[in-house]
């Protein structure tokens, strides 16, 4: 089961990230979960939030770069190796992982990652009762 | 149609005779009443009875842009004031700007050949043409506006700014026709889509876009996004403002209006006249202009006037695109650039948004090159969203770049719309090399 995620250009310039955030603000769209990808010249913010269809759509209206990718959203033990056991059990599928980041929720750690291998990831998952969360698991105070 | 098959249908031959004529004319009343030509024909022994057929054009002086400068306001200007009903100024972005005087019957000759012009895109008297060159000290308002007035279409004057009214205006009134430069033109169908006005909801069906170059790839993009037939105007203040040339359906060229403007193209280095066809920069002399006539003026825009007969069944002389600009011309590292050049690799890929700047600039005693460009936001999508696959796109138009450039450029991808769009002529270049 995979969770949307939007994906945001931003340039690196005073302002810019700024701008984006007001603009969710405004359309009153929560953010649960992001993550910033740096390179020299530019940033691709990815973040897990509510009403992703309709966030997208808005920021589209405001001439932002923004696109819906579909992510996994695994919980992991609270303990020691939590992160090794989810990702050695993804790679020892076979899996590459793209990208990965994590948040708590409700004290539990929750890893994100995206990989092109989704039916793969899936059977991975399943196959060691791993527990991956849909949107509805998010909590979404709106 | 053509507006006046006499003039632009003549003979080869009679064609000459009059403008020979007209030369001779124009020598001896700029010899009589511009201080300035006297005394250029005196240095070169010239009197105007030297003058006799149009071929000895090639005795006159040239007038280069800083003439005009040096000049300023009125120091070339031919007609007593009392004469002048119109006063235009070029944009003066180095020094004074370029004053040019027009009295009635030069405002009267420029509706003609903008006539000419707007009759040759299929302009006529049922159209309803929106005017979109700024109107002002700019000659293109004016001089658009008198040309549609000229051929009985409506004009409505929209000028520049306020676009999304424009828009809403041209679904509204059912407009067929715009007068634009081409990058407001591309501007206007990006504020359509995010209004939500679509192609099927407007009638434009003529497109007159000049004053600055443009492309191929320009012009199938604004005719694909706009659902209308782009066509070039050329024209320039100096010799008159928009005008000047113009094509018709074939499109292949644009016709000058040589009963009036007479081309030459030179060789930039030894002012050599060049043959047909070969590729050089564009001189023109006003064969029947009263306020401010010129002999010779350099252009700064590099063309060759074509060869052969147009199908069309127009006989004046054709020109080809303006493929660059000599003041346009960066040279980096000893290799001339051309920002047009730019423009037409940057058309070829979707992701990227038609607009772009050039910052050139001088690091550890090397020229650099980089382009900026916009990502388009209707091609962002899921498989953009690592930097591998982002720097995957930039890599592959600084491919492209350097294979058209011959050197190595360095891109740089911006957000949808932060380069800034332009209302009247584009700026592209930066440069910010301390050469002098």
């Amino acid at each position: 089961m995979t969770i949307r995620q939007l994906s945001i250009f931003i340039e690196n310039r005073p302002g810019s990230l700024q701008k984006v955030l007001e603009h969710l603000k405004q359309s009153r769209i929560q953010i649960i979960a992001c993550t910033i990808a740096d390179t020299a010249e530019y940033g691709l913010f990815r973040l897990i939030c509510s009403e992703p269809v309709r966030a997208c759509a808005e920021l589209k209206q405001y001439g932002v770069a923004v696109a819906i990718s579909d992510v996994f959203a695994i919980e992991m033990n609270n303990q020691p190796g939590g992160a090794a056991d989810v990702v050695g059990i993804i790679s020892g599928a076979g899996v590459s992982i793209t990208y990965m980041y994590a948040f708590l929720l409700d004290g539990r750690g929750i890893l994100i990652f995206r990989t092109d291998q989704v039916a793969a990831a899936e059977a991975a998952i399943g196959g060691h009762g791993l527990r991956s969360l849909s949107e509805n698991d998010l909590p979404v105070n709106a | 149609m053509i507006w006046n098959p006499t003039k632009e249908c003549m003979s080869r031959e009679q064609m000459r005779e009059l403008q020979g004529k007209r030369l001779r004319k124009i020598v001896e009343y700029v010899y009589h009443n511009v201080p300035f030509y006297r005394h250029k024909l005196q240095e070169m022994d010239l009197s105007p009875s030297d003058i006799r057929t149009i071929d000895d054009i090639v005795k006159l002086p040239f007038t280069t842009k800083k003439d005009l400068r040096d000049n300023y306001p009125f120091g070339l200007q031919a007609a007593p004031q009392s004469e002048i009903i119109r006063i235009h100024a070029s944009s003066g972005t180095t020094g004074n700007p370029t004053i040019v005087g027009y009295t009635r019957k030069d405002i009267s000759v420029w509706s003609e050949c903008m006539a000419r012009c707007l009759t040759a895109y299929g302009v006529g008297r049922e159209d309803t043409f929106s005017v979109s060159y700024g109107y002002g000290l700019f000659t293109g308002g004016l001089g658009a506006h008198n040309g549609v007035e000229m051929v009985g279409a409506a004009v409505v004057p929209a000028s520049t700014g306020n676009t999304e009214k424009h828009a809403r205006l041209i679904r509204d009134l059912g407009i067929t026709g715009i007068a634009c430069t081409p990058s407001y033109a591309l501007y206007l169908a990006e504020t359509m889509e995010q209004i939500g006005i679509t192609k099927d909801q407007i009638n434009l069906r003529v497109g007159a876009f000049g004053a600055e170059p443009w492309t191929e790839n320009m012009r199938t993009e604004i005719q694909d996004r706009l659902g209308l037939k782009g066509y070039n105007l050329y024209g320039l203040s100096e010799i008159m403002g928009p005008s000047v040339s113009y094509e018709c359906e074939e499109q292949n060229g644009s016709h000058i209006n040589e009963d009036h403007f007479f081309p030459e193209v030179i060789d930039p280095v030894t002012l050599e006249p060049l043959p047909l066809g070969q590729t050089g920069e564009l001189v023109f002399t006003t064969l029947t202009k009263e306020g401010m006539p010129v002999l010779r003026y350099r252009t700064r825009d590099l063309c060759a006037l074509l060869p052969g007969e147009c199908p069309c069944g127009r006989t004046n002389v054709r020109m080809s695109p303006i493929y660059g600009r000599s003041d346009d011309m960066l040279i980096i590292r000893g290799i001339n650039i051309f920002p047009s050049q730019v423009e037409s690799v940057v058309l070829t890929m979707p992701e990227i948004a038609p607009r772009y700047l050039l910052v050139v600039d001088r690091i550890n005693n090397l020229d650099t090159l980089q382009v900026q460009v916009e990502l388009r936001q209707d091609y962002f999508n899921a498989t953009l969203d690592t930097p591998a696959a982002i720097d995957e796109l930039s890599k592959r138009l600084a491919a492209k770049l350097r294979s058209v450039l011959s050197i190595g450029v360095k891109v740089q991808l911006k957000a949808p719309g932060t380069i800034e769009r332009s209302q009247g002529k584009s700026t592209r270049v930066i440069d910010n090399r301390k050469l002098y």
